[in-house]
């Protein structure tokens, strides 16, 4: 503060002579209403585009930075996703995949972020999940939503509000396990009636590609329906049931079991995508911003050299006529 | 049947595929749910489902498999994935359990005990928590668990120590909740006492 008040006395000893000396390079870090009494209003453009390009300049240090925070996030959890993968295949290939089967109550359980930055992917599953929705309500069947995270549960809310059952947020406060993410289970299957469980989530395939899917949980009635009446589940029955208890128990632990599971795998995939998207989507915001700051530099430039050279021509047209 | 096969004929090209019972019955699951989603919603791409990233598993096979394929998985890694070994022992709700190569299919819950693998080079020991064993008809074994560790890793004085104390609280517990938890701590200690000492 004190430097830039010397700096100020400075240059108003320094005014009576700038105008007999044009090579004084100090003139543009005058403050602008210096500047305007002394030249006119023609040079606070560039004070204003000097702003505009701190400002620029600042937001691409942020998101260079959020990429790079993004990208080691991702690969701390990449590997566990991964690790996980494992853990739904053996329930498929007992159950199959259902994802036509006709039941009387859907609830859809829909993953998504706490944050936001991170392009496009919440959306994509929100619309996913609404189109399930309409795709299981009609005339006998009804569906519900069970929401897992901020956004999803911010643009749902909007429209389908009384279709929400349950939602839960901050899942990533805390490094994501199965524990929780099995209590997590625990309370909707505790809470919320259901004939089959639709999960909509993110798949991970790579940095720049993440697949919407969903996968189906049955209940155990729906298990025994369909096994029952052949198809694709026609083998369920030539399984032995091997357990102190009856086959409807262990149907139920097992419904239970597939579901903590296929969570688990989804939370962490989705987890994963989230990162990848917001690395990519800050990848593409500082290439923007520095675009945005070569056009500044470029318009500053032009408005500087101007305004130096209608000083010149003033300086010199002046002293042409006191001599001339 | 014919309407599968045209939705399959329009759906994809025709290629000659080895036919699979499981990947027929899959892609007819998929095709159906496709189809529908193309009626009501036309501007959006169906989502994918676990199947399509899933290899088909193979369909049982005539002769006897002289090995069992195990694959063991847990939340936070898959331990064997299409191991080939001679048999396995799964702790089951009733007692261990043998499983030989062709077994019977079987849906098997499992409570925390010892798992043991036999393979030619010896006999790997794990101690699993609770989860659930599907055996399939094509010597397919898969075990699902949420912890599995293998025995040398676990120390008995603590296994001990740890039974005594769950069954200190057994006996103080007051209400229906402490006594089922110190129920759970008192049998999966035995348990971990029993896999150490047998």
């Amino acid at each position: 503060m004190a430097m830039a008040a010397l700096r100020r006395e400075g240059r108003r000893f320094a005014t009576p002579l700038m105008s007999a000396n044009p090579a004084n390079t100090l003139r543009s870090s005058l403050l602008p209403s210096e500047e305007q009494a002394i030249l006119g209003v023609r040079s606070i453009s560039t004070q204003v585009v000097r702003n505009r390009m701190r400002s620029v300049r600042n937001i691409q240090k942020i998101t260079k930075a959020m990429k790079m925070v993004a990208a080691s996030k991702l690969r701390a959890i990449q590997t566990r996703t991964e690790n996980s993968r494992g853990l739904w295949q053996p329930f498929t290939a007992l159950l199959g995949d259902l994802p036509s089967v006709d039941v009387k109550k859907t609830v859809v359980v829909t993953v998504s972020s706490d944050k936001g930055l991170c392009g496009g992917i919440n959306s994509t599953s929100v619309k996913i999940s609404r189109a399930l929705h309409k795709l299981n309500s009609g005339p006998e069947k009804e569906a519900k939503y069970v929401v897992l995270g901020e956004k999803a549960k911010a643009q749902l809310v909007r429209d389908s509000k009384k279709h929400i059952e349950l939602s839960m947020t901050e899942l990533q406060k805390n490094p994501l396990n199965y524990t929780q993410v099995s209590v997590l289970a625990d309370d909707i299957l505790k809470n919320v009636e259901f004939d089959a469980l639709r999960l909509v989530f993110n798949k991970f395939h790579s940095v720049v590609s993440f697949m919407p899917t969903t996968a189906t949980v049955l209940s155990p009635e729906v298990v025994e329906r369909e096994a029952e009446s052949g198809g694709k589940l026609g083998d369920l029955d030539l399984y032995e049931i091997e357990g102190a208890e009856t086959k409807g128990e262990v149907l139920q632990n097992l419904a239970e079991f597939q579901f903590s599971c296929v969570l688990f795998n989804a939370v962490l995939e989705n987890a994963c995508s989230e990162q990848g998207a917001r690395m990519s989507a800050m990848d593409s915001s500082s290439r923007n911003a520095g675009e945005m700051l070569d056009r500044l530099t470029l318009a500053y430039n032009r408005t500087r050299q101007a305004s130096i050279t209608t000083e010149l021509i003033e300086i010199i047209s002046g002293a042409s006529a006191l001599t001339g | 049947m014919l309407r599968h096969f045209t939705t399959r004929l329009l759906s994809r090209s025709i290629k000659f595929r080895p036919f699979s019972t499981n990947v027929a019955a899959a892609s007819a699951a998929d095709d159906a749910f496709v189809k529908a989603w193309r009626s009501t919603i036309p501007n959006l791409e169906p989502p994918k489902t676990p199947l399509s990233f899933m290899q088909p598993r193979p369909p049982a096979p005539s002769t006897l498999p002289s090995k069992l394929t195990v694959n063991l998985v847990l939340p936070y890694s898959s331990e064997f994935s299409n191991k080939e070994v001679d048999m396995v022992i799964i702790p089951a709700t009733n007692g261990q359990m043998g499983i030989l190569p062709g077994h019977v299919s079987t849906i098997a819950e499992l409570k925390p005990g010892l798992l043991s693998v036999h393979e030619e080079n010896g006999v790997k020991k794990y101690f699993v928590s609770g989860g659930f064993a599907f055996i399939h008809a094509n010597s397919f074994a898969d075990i699902i668990a949420v912890e599995a560790v293998p025995i040398d890793q676990l120390d008995s004085a603590s296994a001990q120590k740890g039974l005594a104390e769950f069954t200190q609280k057994l006996s103080s517990a007051s209400t229906d909740l402490e006594r089922a938890e110190a129920q759970i701590g008192v049998d999966v200690y035995s348990a971990i006492n029993s896999a150490l000492s047998g």
